[in-house]
């Protein structure tokens, strides 16, 4: 089955305005910078809402859609770094609703497997469980969180076959593989794409069945937010 | 009175042989430069690796391979790679055994603040809500008043809270307290520092049992 398009401009075709994307990244690692420059080229597509554990920067990453006012709300965990989405959300421009970072993982994976909610003790007794669910278990207070899925997922690779499956790598792999399990329609961009058969099946860490379509990016240019080296 | 550097070596003391550290951002990071002789510890860094290793030469920099904080880092030989959710599996269920976290508050019941100030700062809290959700053993690493010189240890946390009865130790410039019954107890002194220094810098309600010791640094 071959899921391959041709570039970012085409694997993009049906997302609209108004719809819930997921984007997979760690800050700057590991995240889908091709897709994300052409959904920036596309202004038309507004009022989105972005499930990302991080906003990106002023100028990369999901800063540039933010920039064009193309994000209604963020869900992510973090969001400092990043000045143009502090305007926006002070301003109550941008709606943003922050989650802790292991939930976060956890709503999308469990979306990804047909769980539709969860109890986690993450954030209890905090203003992240006001108005949910409480239960105990064995003593300790959980709270009741529901999953996420999305219109569009899209993540980035560092090695992709025709059909879909892909390998990460290093600490680039973050929320990738849970979100491309929660998309109705998941996008992976790869840095190099090959043949089914020449991907060693017990290193594939995301199955093919959950990604509908695969490119090869060219020249990634993986910005580094913080440089630090040993002397 | 500890720099941030001494904090560090003091949290260091308190690492044993074998155990799965989670260091947050800040003066924690320090502590992994305090190894103790003779100690085996692995970092878990919860964007996806066991095994964190040192800050890598200029040659070895590599985009794809970064702490929680978003530094360039190394791996070090048995090291792991792991989506998000399979590391906040480990965090949630209790397989790391000490975490180590900057604070804006620590109040006497063991509440910890230390993602937004309302109105002025808000950056998310990250993975600290799941981790002191559900860590045994977390140690706060603080300075132990604020830049206007209030005290960051409370009867009560007044900023939005980031987790409940949860901190058993702090260490600040000023001393080692634990968070035990309701009161911070007073451990341990830091270098140069009376009781009576700690006491006018400590709003929280503070038990010092008989000759409180300097700590060894």
């Amino acid at each position: 089955m071959n899921k391959v398009v041709n570039n970012a401009e085409e694997a993009i075709q049906g997302i609209e305005s108004g719809m819930t994307l997921m984007l997979g990244g760690f800050g700057l690692c590991g995240i889908p910078e091709k897709c994300i420059a052409a959904l920036s080229q596309s202004p038309s597509i507004k009022d989105l809402t972005c499930i990302s554990n991080n906003a990106g920067v002023d100028d990369f990453g999901l800063g540039l859609l933010l920039q064009n006012k193309q994000i209604k709300k963020m869900i992510s965990s973090y969001v400092g770094e990043n000045d143009e989405f502090e305007r926006q959300m002070l301003s109550g421009e941008l709606e943003v609703e922050l989650t802790p970072q292991g939930t976060l993982a956890e709503k999308c994976r469990a979306g990804g497997a047909g769980i539709p909610a969860f109890f986690t003790p993450a954030g209890y007794g905090t203003e992240i469980s006001d108005g949910k669910e409480i239960r105990e278990f064995n003593g300790k207070k959980y709270i009741l969180e529901n999953s996420f899925v999305s219109d569009f997922s899209i993540v980035k690779a560092w090695k992709g076959d025709t059909d879909g499956n892909l390998i990460f790598k290093a600490t680039a792999r973050n929320f990738n593989p849970v979100m491309a399990m929660a998309g109705k329609i998941t996008i992976a961009e790869v840095e190099e794409l090959v043949a089914p058969g020449e991907l060693d099946p017990n290193q594939i860490h995301t199955a093919g069945i959950f990604v509908h379509r695969i490119f090869k990016g060219n020249n990634y240019e993986k910005r580094i937010e913080q440089r630090t080296v040993s002397s | 009175m500890l720099d941030k550097h001494g904090i560090a070596k003091r949290i260091a003391q308190e690492l044993e042989d074998g155990y799965y550290v989670n260091l947050g951002i800040g003066i924690p990071t320090l502590v992994a430069n305090y190894i103790p002789k003779g100690i085996d510890v692995t970092f878990q860094s919860e964007n996806g690796l066991l095994g964190m290793g040192p800050f890598p030469k200029a040659e070895e920099v590599d985009a794809d391979l970064i702490n929680a904080g978003k530094q360039t880092i190394t791996t070090m030989p048995g090291s792991v790679f792991f989506d998000s959710a399979y590391s906040f599996a480990m965090i949630r269920a209790g397989k790391v055994q000490l975490t180590v976290l900057g604070a804006m508050e620590v109040d006497q019941n063991g509440d910890i603040a230390n993602w937004k100030i309302p109105g002025k700062m808000v950056k998310g809290m990250g993975g600290a809500m799941d981790l002191v959700a559900s860590a045994e053993n977390i140690i706060v690493a603080m300075m132990h008043t604020n830049k206007k010189g209030e005290s960051k240890l409370l009867e009560k946390c007044t900023l939005p809270l980031t987790g409940v009865n949860c901190i058993t130790k702090v260490v600040t410039n000023l001393a080692f307290l634990e968070i035990k019954n309701g009161a911070f107890v007073l451990k341990e002194r830091a270098p140069g520092v009376s009781v009576e220094e700690i006491k006018t810098a400590t709003q929280g309600k503070l038990i010092i049992e008989g000759d409180v010791p300097e700590m060894r640094i």
